[in-house]
């Protein structure tokens, strides 16, 4: 029998690799003193938090209250879903042209994705303010927001599902001698399809997100009455728009992951 | 035409290159007269494939006849599939030239490649049908190289004369009814099936198969060289087929073409083989 004897359960880090651990660890604890963090602050939050808690509720069910924050909750929707409609249209041709080797050449593919990096760097709310400046205070500016920030989002993630789908259909397609165009929307478009789809409906479920909050600065949405309640010290109507922005999103989560599962089945 | 199950065995180095495209009749070295030969619709000299530093394989060289079945074998990683993808141009070769139906691949541009390769099928192993689209828009796509444009992207909007095309060559693989089917409702014979109906359809002169029923149980796969071998001969197309299944190559190739060792060491009828021949390969 040969005399092997086990290895040992952990290796000795070699002095560089000590270096680097030990490197990590002071950057984080130099995050951590960089955003303020205080277990002072933590042992008193939860008193506070729950001072908050007790003068929002009950929350503010007064119907003229939920009417007119649910016609906000409405324009909401509205903001997400046109800016989700135009993004979709826009993203699959700048997302051709951002997919390597499909129909781009090398060079343009890395300047629209680099373009399409710096609009995805740039936070939605920021995207708000900018527009609202352009197109002035209201739900236009949101869409536009919503519209440009998720460009971002699909045109980059497009174009990863065309370069990753299968192959082998548009290697047939090209052996028939047909043209480029006619292999990407015939065999990569609809090869890639099902990733569309889910790529689109988790942008949706984020616009909705996205478009809460865009009120905060003017351009759209309910997030305006959530900012109205908490300047005014109105806890409890604060607390009613939060609970009807968490009840919208958990429906368009359960809605867009059925709606997944019906028009794509199993695949990705 | 067939060609002659008669002749005796060649190496690549008793074939000419340099020979005009069609012979006069000669008698054979016994003085038995052979079967005069054919144009030549594909013509491999001196094909070298390597991927960076790491070769594939070097020296091929080979001549097909016009109506000729030609079995290409060899073990696993020895080029068959990178082969017949240098053949039509779809990826290019390192070193030497390739003609087909009397043109040079790699000196043809992309119009004239996209002309070219219209002339001609390709049968994959994975069947690659676009699996979200119907049978009959599969079939119809087939002919995007004569008719290229977004009329023949969907049967849908594909002119009559298209459509009834592609219906014909889904009658002649037995599927007609399965037209409106979505390609990734079918089972594994039925997709082979419809992927030589899309090879088909534009009545091609020259027919690549890779390995055509490798993804096919015996039966099924048995079934679709049947009736893939019957469509070819019913229509004198030139065809290569890649195979591991050595009985295969033997009862559907008229030539055997075997590559090993990064080199062409086969070229022999296939009347002329025996299974044990070709088990040398596998070596």
């Amino acid at each position: 029998m040969t005399d092997f004897a086990a290895p040992a359960r952990l290796e000795r880090p070699s002095a560089l690799a000590f270096l680097g651990y030990a490197a990590g660890i002071v950057i984080v604890v130099w995050c951590f003193a960089g955003a303020g963090f205080s277990l002072e602050k933590m042992a008193t939050a939860p008193p506070r938090f729950a001072d908050f808690i007790d003068r929002a509720f009950p929350p503010n069910l007064a119907p003229d209250t939920l009417v007119r924050q649910g016609w906000k909750m409405v324009e909401t929707l509205q903001i997400a879903l046109a800016g989700a409609v135009l993004r979709v249209i826009l993203s699959v041709p700048i997302a051709l042209l951002a997919a390597r080797g499909l129909i781009a050449a090398p060079w343009i593919s890395q300047v629209i994705r680099t373009i399409l990096g710096f609009i995805r760097a740039v936070p939605d709310i920021a995207w708000a303010l900018v527009f609202v400046v352009a197109v002035g205070l209201g739900p236009f500016a949101g869409m536009l927001a919503i519209m440009v920030d998720t460009i971002g989002f699909c045109g980059r993630f497009f174009a990863d599902d065309m370069e990753a789908a299968d192959k082998g259909p548009a290697e047939s397609l090209t052996a028939t001698g047909a043209r480029k165009t006619d292999v990407v929307v015939c065999a990569t478009i609809p090869a890639a399809t099902p990733a569309f789809i889910s790529t689109s409906l988790y942008a949706l479920e984020k616009a909705v997100r996205s478009s809460t909050i865009l009120g905060l600065v003017g351009a759209g949405g309910i997030g305006i009455e959530l900012k109205v309640g908490f300047d005014l010290f109105d806890y409890p109507t604060a607390m009613t728009v939060i609970l009807m922005i968490a009840v919208v999103v958990i429906g368009i989560e359960y809605l867009s992951g059925w709606a997944r599962t019906k028009i794509i089945g199993d695949e990705r | 035409m067939r060609a002659s199950r008669s002749s005796t065995i060649s190496s690549v180095s008793d074939l000419d290159l340099k020979e005009p495209v069609a012979r006069k009749a000669q008698p054979d070295a016994a003085g038995a007269p052979v079967a005069p030969v054919s144009p030549v619709d594909a013509e491999a000299a001196g094909v070298g494939k390597s991927f960076g530093e790491t070769p594939i394989f070097s020296d091929v060289s080979f001549r097909l006849a016009r109506g000729e079945a030609v079995a290409l074998v060899g073990a696993n990683g020895t080029g068959k599939s990178t082969l017949l993808r240098c053949l039509m141009g779809l990826i290019p070769v390192t070193s030497g030239s390739v003609r087909l139906l009397r043109q040079d691949v790699a000196a043809a541009r992309t119009p004239e490649l996209r002309a070219l390769r219209a002339r001609i099928g390709l049968v994959s192993q994975r069947h690659n049908l676009v699996p979200r689209l119907s049978v009959l828009s599969n079939v119809v796509q087939g002919l995007l190289g004569r008719h290229p444009g977004p009329r023949h992207w969907s049967h849908v909007v594909a002119p009559a004369a298209s459509r009834d095309a592609a219906m014909a060559a889904l009658r002649k693989v037995g599927l007609e009814e399965f037209a409106l089917r979505r390609a990734d409702r079918l089972s594994g014979g039925q997709s082979q099936r419809v992927a030589i109906a899309r090879a088909i359809v534009g009545g091609p002169e020259l027919l690549f198969a890779d390995e055509p029923c490798a993804s096919l149980d015996p039966a099924a796969g048995e079934d679709v060289m049947e009736l893939f071998f019957r469509l070819v001969r019913d229509e004198a197309v030139t065809v290569v087929f890649t195979s591991h299944n050595i009985d295969h190559a033997l009862k559907y190739g008229d030539r055997v073409l075997g590559l090993a060792h990064g080199r062409l060491q086969l070229d022999a009828t296939a009347a002329s083989l025996a299974a044990s021949d070709l088990r040398g390969l596998y070596d």
